[in-house]
């Protein structure tokens, strides 16, 4: 098996800025101080960036996605995390059956 | 300290090991695929096996991964591969800032061999725990060795067999993710009923990917939520 040199440092560089951004946030509010602004703003990252990357999947890609992200969210209401996942996914496998 | 304390001390890092291992099962299923489509598409793209395993074990970010797999060519693109992915991986800025308050448990050394292991999955159920209660280095690692290896496996069994799942769609795996992250967001939701940065969010990431090529919807939305969040804060009088 072959690694290309210029491979290796394309790695090396995508590990720097992905290594960077993990730490980089957590170093800056552990040294400075949070006012109550940032502070809202932080308490709220995790919304906003789990709706950001699953807004388009779950809201454009058809009436599949989006009726089984419904029913993936009753099921989370009543059901442990694993039996709404898999229902979900279900659900979406037998929609897309019937709606295509 | 005692033999007793110890084996006490062990005993509850084993268990709440097991306890981070177990709850992160749902993910170690749903990353399968992804694993194998992603080791796959980089044998495809020309990526030895031993490249497709060093960049899952170096970097460890699926979305960038298969951004990088997609750009792949020779010669190597490796200015275009690097700035793409610093601009899909900039959200973890924003999540290592959000989990800071939670790893007050973590050893500097613990928090910083922690935060190398921060993709979506382990932030997000890592999160799930300490809204509940305390987040311990035990717990985060439970979630965070077994998923690194899984990742790590699959890729690599991916590069080997290549295109093994054709059409992901038809078993409803692409959905998975969106499903584990909606169960999330509606665990996260119920401790924290806040409307606002989902819906900005939601609005402006939906438009960012309408409008602009590439992944700078998820950036975008992000950003607009949070700061929504931050600019209803009213100033204390």
């Amino acid at each position: 098996m072959r690694v290309d040199p210029v491979a290796l440092l394309t790695f090396l560089g995508m590990l720097a800025v992905t290594y960077g951004a993990r730490i980089g946030g957590y170093w800056f509010v552990q040294r400075f101080t949070v006012g109550p602004r940032l502070k809202a703003g932080l308490e709220a990252v995790p919304l906003a960036v789990l709706t950001t990357i699953i807004a388009p999947t779950v809201l454009a890609t058809g009436p599949a996605e989006s009726l089984a992200a419904v029913a993936t969210l009753l099921l989370a209401w009543r059901l442990p995390v694993l039996a709404a996942v898999l229902g979900g996914i279900l659900t979406v496998v037998l929609l897309r059956a019937v709606l295509t | 300290m005692s033999t007793i304390e110890l084996r006490g001390q062990s005993d509850r890092w084993r268990v709440d090991f097991l306890l981070g291992a177990w709850q992160m099962l749902p993910l170690l299923i749903s990353v399968i695929p992804f694993g194998l489509i992603l080791g796959a598409a980089s044998a495809d793209k020309g990526l030895s096996s031993l490249e497709t395993i060093l960049m899952s074990g170096l970097v460890f970010a699926g979305s960038a991964q298969f951004v990088a797999a997609g750009l792949w060519h020779h010669p190597i693109p490796i200015l275009v591969i690097v700035a793409s992915t610093a601009l899909i991986n900039s959200r973890h800025l924003l999540m290592g800032a959000a989990l800071e308050s939670h790893m007050r448990l973590f050893r500097p050394a613990q928090a910083y061999l922690a935060l190398f292991f921060l993709d979506d999955e382990i932030w997000a159920t890592a999160l799930r725990r300490g809204a509940e209660g305390p987040l311990t280095p035990a717990y985060y690692f439970g979630l965070a060795i077994p998923f690194y290896l899984s990742w790590l496996f699959w890729t690599m069994l991916g590069a080997f067999v290549g295109g093994v799942i054709a059409h992901p769609e038809r078993y409803g795996f692409d959905f998975a993710f969106a499903a584990v992250f909606l169960v999330i967001l509606f665990g996260l939701w119920k401790h924290q009923r806040r409307l606002l940065p989902i819906a900005v969010s939601a609005a402006v990431s939906l438009l960012v990917w309408k409008l602009v090529p590439g992944v700078w919807y998820i950036f975008a939305g992000g950003l607009a939520g949070t700061a929504a969040a931050a600019l209803m804060v009213r100033p204390a009088a």
